[in-house]
């Protein structure tokens, strides 16, 4: 089973959840499981195509998915995936 | 500004004495220490990040320390940022911050500016120095400087935070990659809040701030290994730490394969600001005094605060409590038939709820609340906390 770690400023989208255990086997399917387990968090990960949003970096391992096969890219077992969003907030 | 060669720097004995616990470093030595002496780095604002950054830097003898803010200085700026003090408030930032440090080191040269960080001013600014790091709050001015940067060859030394969570990486360091690699494309507004809106731990900037400082050191050194090509995360919740690799993207539009952006473009627009601003427009918005009319006459409205639980219970004016983030659930506590105010703190976030209830759900009879709670509280001079 995979783990997709979900960040913080996501964990209100998820009931709190910080992890969600899949036994999908590539990234399109995992997102898929998570927005249908957690509704909520849909908007904020995936585009009105339903493609993952720019601004969330998904990473399997250390690597980025762009770099690897994108949204097709295939988890394994063990695979730690990483949904990491860009956060601007410092001075405020 | 006059640049020196290395051998023209000289240390005094005074400060041979200061800075004798780093100068005994094998990596650092008497030629570390004058490397810092001589070397530029401009801070971008001077907040939560900016004022571990200022500090450190002072302390450690970086020669000369621009800093950028226009800002003046609030009591809620004290949770975290740690350069200033009680008697600094209403002070403006970068006056304040720059007789804390020459109070903490008088061998330093500060630059201040006292302006708006802009697609006008930045390249002029950023020219003079060597290192940049950014400590700013929002979207536009990550990538103006991200883009500054990489038009002028400076390294930038990247780090921000929200709530718990922290980011930190080295961009544009020896043609390493950029913000833009990393992350395309901004966030619409409002999708992703803001620090005034969200929140954040005091000591989260603090730590964070003192890793970006101890790159923008170890660049200026040449020692180590810079956290170039790689996105360092911190969750301080789960005591998570990461690093994830981050590669050049051909698409860049600055470093990419076919290079589309040779300048500085407009950073609202990229952003979506004016675009949001002109949604905004079509609002229909209530004064904090028009609704102090209509309550003391006794109209029939109904009054919603889209604020968290725990902004709500730090201050409220008895509105119905209905957070931004699960108003889709509660759609049918809205009232139809009678108009409805909508106010949040500042009035960002009850713009978007009524954005999201006319396109979404249909609704035509609420008002945005100018000013949010604390415009509010400001303009009927209530003796109830801001925050």
């Amino acid at each position: 089973m995979a783990t997709l770690i979900i960040p913080t400023p996501l964990r209100k989208y998820t009931d709190g959840e910080a992890n969600f255990v899949t036994n999908a086997t590539t990234i399109e399917e995992a997102v898929k499981a998570l927005t249908e387990t957690h509704p909520k968090i849909s908007n904020q990960i995936l585009d009105t195509n339903g493609k993952l949003r720019h601004f969330i970096k998904v990473f399997v391992g250390e690597e980025d998915i762009r770099f690897l096969n994108n949204e097709q890219t295939e988890i394994k077992e063990d695979t730690i995936v990483s949904l990491i969003p860009a956060i601007a907030g410092g001075v405020a | 500004m006059e640049r020196k060669n290395l051998e023209e720097i000289e240390l005094t004995q005074k400060e041979l004495a200061k800075y004798s616990r780093h100068i005994i470093i094998p990596e650092v030595g008497l030629e570390g220490q004058k490397k810092l002496k001589n070397a530029r780095v401009l801070i971008i604002g001077a907040g939560g990040l900016g004022s571990p950054a200022l500090l450190y830097l002072a302390a450690a003898g970086v020669g000369t320390i621009g800093l950028i803010d226009f800002d003046v200085v609030d009591d809620s700026n004290l949770q975290r940022q740690v350069l200033f003090s009680m008697n600094d408030i209403g002070r403006l930032k970068v006056e304040a911050a720059r007789d804390r440090v020459l109070s903490l080191n008088p061998y330093i040269n500060v630059i201040t500016y006292n302006e708006k960080l802009s697609s006008q001013n930045a390249l002029e600014i950023f020219k003079d120095y060597d290192v940049v790091a950014d400590g700013t709050d929002n979207f536009p001015t990550r990538y103006l400087v991200n883009d500054a940067c990489v038009l002028l060859g400076i390294p930038n030394v990247y780090a921000s935070i929200y709530r718990f969570d922290g980011q930190a990486s080295v961009f544009n360091y020896k043609n390493g990659p950029n913000y833009r690699d990393l992350y395309p494309t901004p966030p619409p507004p409002g999708l992703v809040p803001s620090c005034a809106e969200g929140g954040v731990l005091g000591v989260l900037p603090g730590l964070m701030g003192c890793i970006q400082t101890n790159e923008v050191i170890k660049i200026i050194l040449g020692v180590g290994d810079v956290l170039s090509g790689r996105l360092f995360t911190f969750d301080a919740l789960g005591f998570t730490t990461r690093v994830f690799k981050v590669h050049k993207d051909p698409n860049n539009p600055l470093t990419g394969d076919n290079p589309t952006q040779t300048k500085l473009i407009d950073y609202d627009f990229f952003c979506g600001i004016p675009q949001l601003a002109e949604k905004k427009s079509q609002i229909k918005e209530i004064t904090p005094s028009e609704l102090q009319e209509w309550l003391d006459e006794k109209r029939d409205i109904q009054v919603i605060d889209v604020r968290e639980q725990d902004e709500y219970d730090l201050v409220n004016i008895g509105a119905k409590l209905i957070p931004l983030s699960s108003l889709e659930s509660h759609i049918d506590e809205i009232d139809r038939n009678r108009p409805v105010v909508v106010h949040c703190k500042a009035g960002g976030r009850s713009a978007r709820a009524i954005d999201l209830l006319t396109s979404q759900y249909g609704f035509d009879n609420l008002y945005n609340l100018k000013g949010g709670i604390i415009g509010y509280i400001g303009e009927l001079k209530l003796s109830l906390p801001v925050y």
